[in-house]
């Protein structure tokens, strides 16, 4: 019999276990899908954290000045700029902090300056790093150069690189640049409400009411996952631009500007919203419902006191979702935001029109911020709405009622027409042939060709990059989650792993885009060779979209016995035969998912990839965006819908491959 | 039951067996043998570290420190593919898009049989489990039952030297459950292959085990035969799992007596120093009943005054099929009650009813002294 | 192209195509139209076969972007069609490397770069337009300006659209030729005013002319090249040339400093600067580098290359991050749109 006060571990080693060959594998297979995070996720946002930190500054103490007489003579002090400075009060701290493109001209150090003047200045870098340009030439070394009174004109100081805050003291001392903080939160915000709740009075319709045509209400409510975020921007231009059809109902106001983000970011994120909430109604407990009649307690009541505090989580985690789409949006504000600067527009403008990496760097970091708090809410949120689920309860069963049935109705046909009439827009805009002076129906609008972006080459990228994220990305993740869920031991392996996985979701992605710039265009960097090809993109693009389907998959292995890999090591079998033969046919419907999400996303991906594209890998959605940009609206219209039929078309293939391929692999499931 | 059979062989021997989750101590220096074709149950509460013993056995979680010796070779830190045994689980873990037979022939694969050489195996042990003709459904189209018997058969395909049991039979509903434990005993008896099962149902280990390992807090309470551990728990907490057992606050008196409530019982032997505060136990089923006071007429007097006998009042009965259960009062007992169960033919004897009197004996041999819980035996 | 990647390629192909494998490649940056780019090629495989170019063409903001990341591992071999403004930042970054090409005398002097031997040479120049929708402006009753000053006139408030100049090159060379004309002060003030009447910024410089086009805005401040191909296009524009004279920018040619192939390359640059190559440029720009060889483009407006401004190139590249903050902090900030 055992002696119970001796409950205190004896010293001495711990059993350290033989590893199988098993675990050999598992462990080299999570090291390597590991590996491939750190790579495209951790250490590209490294590098973007550190190009924030990357300063330009005017160094005025590198360089020395000498002023001759008129004679042409040196005879008068060695000066440098600096001292200049000192003396005069010329520039304070701030101007000396700088742009990449910064220049600097001296002549504001010499009050008496004249160009005629007969007057010689010479000029020297005092370390062999440093460097002036005269005109465009670029000066270096430490020899002084003799230079006449209009050439000194011309001499330009450039900035040293340093290390520092000075990015984000400029960033915040720039009131066009911290002002788009502001707007992109109040954006997110009344789209957020906006959304919110008219997704929930959809999804209630659905489910809780008896109305009739729910399969096509629930069809039409998930069409806009299947377009760039920026079509409905097109759409809204030809209804409410100043040419719009139907412009009198925004009575004079600019459909450029926050209206047109809201109606567009509602459009975009209002699927997202339905699922998470429609499928918060679905699992509510019916008997709430019972024993609230029983009560006698009125509709009004009984929707205040079990319907919402029910949804709630659902609710909550919706709106942090649909917060986070909008404020990492950068495609509708782009197209329709007009003078309305947001913080996802402003990385672009940054990093393409001004080449200014390291402000794009310090606005991403600034995005990054919300977006990991709503984030982070949304997690925590998700993780209550689980354990409510798995409470026992009883599906509600709505009873007809013939007032609000007809009143649902006919706000889900006003939400519907809404949806779908942005997607008629969109289609009428494209086969118009030259909107509004030409209102013949052509197929110009189609001959992308013709137009910047790529032209049709952009549109069979497009197909070839959706089929290679669903694949490979669907290949990576599924495995990645296997190893994760299923390997035995190696907890801080996986706890970091798991990390790694959540992570890409809290990241914008403007953010990952503009972080794969300086992680792969880097010339030290081995993986440079992937910079400007399909395989960045795809890269990218799994990366972007790694953790819903982490998630997804994680879910399906959850619902795995857990037993099936001891019993699997018991009957010593190899756990990838195990993989092979029971987890991924069991998996498959998860699987499939998986995969066409990937696709229809890796379709529509505008932010992530708009730094990355080259030419020969132009995108279907980028077109989009660039013939916009350019002017060409209806092929830009077109081009949209061509990848609206596109991820339709791939829905309806995943869906027969569901129903067809299914019924033989997961025979098993019926009885 | 079976008899303590002729000595065989150890098969599988723990030795000084640790496991720790964090700070929490599951398995506190566990030692244990287990013989050749023996069966035994680890019994227990949920969380008193049975299936955590099991799963350090089979290598599925290591444990912290100690060995594990099986068939005379240290398995202490291989994995569990490195070791020779077959697991059954609760849930079956049944492969579902596998056949039945596919299931069943999984371990057989890659074990250099031909494909009908399987396939005769599959036949022979698809038989063995009675189920000869369901080769080619689906797990989910069997009944619970079945599908335990085709998790059985699978691991057993290999013969295994080991069968693992955890908790086997705990998700079938009562009938199938009490069918089906005769037929993994027989069939373990059969094969002569050593088995653990864990469980936490105590009828199922006295009806299948060869020895129970009863388990609490992470220790071994007891090693016995289910007789053994039924008749002389080591502990009041074996004497309260198993079975039912009255306890009632009491002191020791000198060696054999107890002292409930003033007065002196007699007792089993128990080694406690007269006066240290004990439990006094006793089953319900041992205590005999002798009739009321002023006997009633007819009744046989076949007895003096017993010894450890004393007159009690029925408050409640309760009638549960082939016995009734009384709430017997008497002053020693204080506020509590004795619980004893009464066969229908005494009860209807000695005309029992509520409220009446009656004089029961508490037979020496039957009453037992324990160290009040959470005190060290 | 890199040496390693070349060869890998070469490589790679050799089994199937000896014949290619012989062939020297470059990689060559443009901006150029991409409908241009394969006349382009072909115009120039006429007389060096043996050249392949490979094309990496995008907006001149991102291969500008593109050229300046790639600082110290240039991936081009030749810059051919891009804005001089860029090309000038390009050489002050030491990027460029100097080369007269045989025949580069024949050039009007202002398409050449000052440096000697020059760094770039200047192909064709774009000039700023402002494209003028009739029939939207007769129904806003708006009288058709003639000069930048009357875009100012309060008529026009909420009719002007232009492009961002932190975005679009040719926004830039708008307000660097207004501060040019006007000077510092009056630029800005000029611009004060201006402010008022525009509806939005554009990212893009070719989008207010199609705007304008498409009757979305009546005024929209462009290029002329591009005004002319919508009204080609069928829509009803008038492309006005401001009395003050118009900003312009031009499309040059350089050699990466560091090319595998420096031979190759100077082969590549001689040519753009023939007789042909002008010829060519003229089918999608009214003006070339080399004087006489351009013929009038069909709706490009009269008098546009005597109103060109003499365009100090050096003040808009060494004035241009300073520029384009001073830009910013005026009218970038005030987001909420006009009406």
């Amino acid at each position: 019999m055992s002696d119970i006060s001796a409950d205190k571990l004896p010293e001495g080693p711990i059993i350290k276990g033989k590893l199988s060959r098993d675990d050999v594998i598992m462990r080299l297979g999570m090291v390597v899908i590991a590996l491939y995070l750190i790579a495209t996720l951790v250490f590209p946002l490294w590098a973007m954290l550190s190009k924030s930190f990357s300063t330009y500054t005017f160094n005025l103490s590198a360089y020395e000045l000498q002023v001759s007489d008129e004679a042409g003579d040196y005879s008068g002090e060695i000066l440098t700029p600096a001292a200049l400075n000192d003396k005069m009060q010329v520039l304070s701290e701030t101007d000396l902090i700088a742009g990449s493109d910064s220049r600097m001209g001296l002549t504001q150090f010499f009050p008496d300056f004249s160009f005629r003047s007969p007057v010689m200045y010479q000029i020297r870098n005092t370390s062999e790093t440093g460097r002036f340009l005269v005109g465009s030439e670029l000066k270096t070394g430490t020899d002084w150069l003799e230079l006449d009174s209009n050439t000194f004109r011309r001499v330009q100081l450039r900035p040293e690189k340093a290390t520092g805050l000075g990015n984000f003291v400029s960033y915040f001392s720039t009131p066009a640049l911290f002002n788009s903080i502001k707007n992109s939160l109040v954006i997110a915000v009344i789209s957020t409400v906006v959304t919110v709740t008219l997704a929930f009075w959809f999804a209630y319709a659905l489910n809780r009411s008896c109305m009739r045509f729910k399969g096509f209400f629930r069809l039409v409510a998930m069409a806009p996952i299947l377009v760039p975020s920026l079509l409905p921007g097109i759409a809204l231009v030809y209804l409410f631009g100043n040419q719009g059809m139907i412009k009198e109902l925004l009575f004079g106001a600019s459909i450029y500007g926050p209206i047109g983000i809201v109606i567009g970011s509602v459009f975009f994120t209002f699927p997202h919203a339905f699922i998470i909430i429609s499928t918060a109604l679905a699992i509510s407990d019916g008997r709430l419902y019972e024993a609230a009649a029983s009560l006698r307690s009125t509709p009004w009541r009984t929707f205040w006191t079990v319907t919402i505090p029910g949804a709630r989580y659902g609710l909550i985690s919706a709106a942090f979702v649909v917060f986070n789409l909008v404020i990492t949006d950068f495609g509708l504000p782009k197209v329709i935001g007009g003078q309305f600067n947001v913080l996802a527009v402003d990385i672009y403008k940054q990093v393409i029109g001004q080449q200014n990496f390291e402000m794009g760097a310090v606005v991403s970091v600034v995005l990054v911020i919300p977006a990991i708090f709503a984030f982070a809410i949304d997690r925590l949120v998700q993780s209550k709405q689980v354990a409510l689920l798995s409470a026992r309860s009883v599906p509600y069963q709505p009873s007809p009622n013939a007032k609000t049935d007809r009143i649902f109705l006919i706000y889900c046909l006003l939400v519907a027409f809404f949806i779908v009439g942005i997607l008629a827009v969109c289609q009428f805009a494209a086969l118009i042939k030259f909107w509004p002076y030409d209102l013949s129906f052509s197929l110009t609008n189609y001959d992308f060709d013709r137009m910047d972006g790529g032209g049709w080459a952009s549109y069979f990228n497009s197909i070839k990059l959706g089929l290679f994220t669903a694949v490979a990305g669907t290949c990576v993740v599924f495995f990645g989650a296997y190893l994760v869920e299923k390997s035995n031991g190696f907890r801080t392996g996986r706890a970091l792993f798991q990390m790694f996985a959540m992570l890409p979701m809290a990241i914008p992605g403007m953010v990952l885009g503009l972080a794969y710039i300086f992680f792969f265009n880097n010339p030290a960097n081995p993986l440079n060779v992937i910079y400007g090809t399909m395989a960045i993109l795809v890269v990218c693009t799994v990366t972007h979209f790694y953790t819903v389907s982490h998630l997804t998959a994680v879910t399906a292995l959850k619902q795995m016995d857990r037993e099936f890999e001891s019993v699997s090591a018991s009957l010593k079998q190899p756990t990838l035969k195990l993989f092979g033969r029971v987890t991924v046919p069991v998996c498959l419907p998860a699987i499939l998912d998986i995969s066409i999400y990937l696709f229809v996303n890796a379709m529509t991906t505008v932010s992530a990839v708009v730094f990355l594209y080259s030419p020969k890998t132009s995108l279907a959605s980028i077109a989009v965006l660039n013939m916009d940009d350019a002017g060409d609206i209806a092929p830009a219209a077109a081009m949209g819908m061509m990848i609206f039929y596109t991820n339709a078309a791939a829905r309806v293939i995943h869906l027969l491959v569901s129903r067809g391929v299914l019924k033989r692999t997961q025979a098993w499931r019926s009885r | 039951m079976t008899e303590a059979a002729a000595p065989l062989q150890t098969y599988l021997s723990i030795d000084n067996l640790w496991k720790a989750f964090g700070d929490f101590l599951a398995l506190k220096d566990i030692s244990l043998e287990i013989d050749e074709r023996e069966f035994v149950c680890f019994l227990g509460p949920s969380g008193c570290g049975k299936t955590t013993l099991l799963r350090a056995i089979a290598g599925l979680d290591l444990q912290t420190k100690g060995t594990v010796m099986q068939g005379g070779k240290d398995v202490s830190n291989l994995p569990p593919s490195e070791r020779d045994f077959g697991i059954v689980f609760q849930s079956y873990a049944l492969f579902p898009n596998l056949t039945i037979e596919k299931n069943i022939a999984f371990g057989l694969e890659n074990t250099g049989r031909s494909k009908s050489e399987i396939a005769v195996r599959v036949a022979e042990l698809l038989a063995l489990v009675g189920l000869p003709d369901q080769g080619a459904k689906y797990p989910a189209q069997l009944s619970g039952g079945q599908q335990q018997r085709i998790a059985l058969a699978r691991a057993i395909a290999t013969n295994p030297g080991l069968l693992l049991l955890d908790e086997p039979l705990s998700a079938l509903d009562a009938k199938v459950r009490v069918h089906l434990r005769h037929e993994i005993k027989e069939l373990q008896r059969k094969l002569g292959v050593t088995t653990v099962m864990v469980t936490h149902d105590q009828e199922e280990a006295l009806a299948m085990a060869d020895r129970i390992v009863v388990m609490n807090h992470g220790v071994i309470e007891q090693v016995g035969t289910p007789t053994e551990v039924y008749r002389q728990p080591a502990s009041l907490f074996v004497a309260d799992f198993i079975g039912e057992m009255n306890q009632i606050p009491a002191s020791a008196g000198a060696e054999g007596e107890v002292v409930i409530g003033g007065s002196t019982l007699k007792s089993q032997q128990h080694g406690f120093g007269a006066g240290s505060a004990i439990v006094a136990a006793i089953r319900p089923e041992d205590v005999i009943p002798h009739g009321d006071g002023a006997r009633s007429p007819g009744a046989p007097d076949e007895i003096e005054t017993p010894e450890n006998a004393f007159e009690v009042t029925v408050a409640e009965m309760e009638f549960l099929g082939s016995f009734w259960r009384c709430r017997l009062q008497h002053e020693i007992f204080g506020d509590s009650e004795l619980i004893a169960d009464f066969s229908i033919n005494a009860v209807r004897r000695l005309d029992l009813a509520e409220g009446k009197s009656m004089t029961i004996e508490l037979p020496e041999g039957r009453l037992m002294a324990f160290a009040p819980a959470g005190e060290a035996a | 192209m890199k040496t390693t990647t070349k060869l890998i390629a070469s490589a790679a192909f050799s089994v199937f195509a000896t014949v290619a494998a012989a062939e020297t490649e470059l990689t060559v940056y443009t901006a150029v139209e991409a409908e241009d780019l394969a006349r382009y090629a072909e115009a120039f495989n006429e007389v060096h076969p043996d050249i392949t170019i490979n094309w990496v063409r995008d907006s001149t903001g991102i291969i500008t972007a593109k050229l300046l990341a790639e600082r110290d591992n240039p991936q081009a071999d030749v810059i051919w069609g891009l804005a001089a403004t860029s090309l000038l930042l390009l050489k002050s970054e030491g990027m460029l490397e100097a080369y007269a090409p045989e025949g580069v005398d024949k050039l009007d002097p202002k398409f050449v770069d000052a440096g000697d031997p020059p760094s770039w040479v200047g192909m064709d120049a774009w000039v700023a337009a402002v494209c003028y929708n009739t029939v939207e402006a007769e129904k806003n009753g708006l009288t058709p300006p003639t000069s930048w000053k009357d875009l100012t006139d309060a008529q026009y408030q909420g009719h002007v659209i232009m492009p961002n100049p932190n975005s679009s090159g040719t926004g830039f060379l708008d307000v660097s030729s207004w501060l040019q004309m006007f000077g510092e002060e009056d630029g800005w003030n000029f611009m004060d005013a201006l402010h008022e009447n525009i509806a939005r910024y554009t990212h893009s410089g070719s989008k207010p002319c199609k705007l304008a086009a498409a009757g979305e805005i009546p005024i929209g401040i462009s290029f002329a090249f591009r005004g002319a191909k919508s009204k080609a296009a069928g829509a009803p524009l008038e492309i006005i040339v401001p009395s003050e004279g118009v900003g312009w920018d031009m499309e040059a040619t350089a050699i990466v400093a560091g090319t595998d192939d420096l031979e190759a390359a100077q082969k590549l640059v001689d040519f753009t600067v023939t007789r042909e190559a002008n010829e060519m440029y003229n089918s999608g720009y009214a003006v070339v580098a080399m004087p006489g060889v351009a013929k009038p483009v069909e709706h490009f407006p009269e008098g546009l290359l005597d109103a060109m401004i003499d365009n100090d190139f050096e003040f808009a590249a060494n004035n241009r991050a300073a520029i384009l903050k001073e830009w910013q902090s005026r009218y970038d900030g005030k987001s909420e749109p006009k009406n």
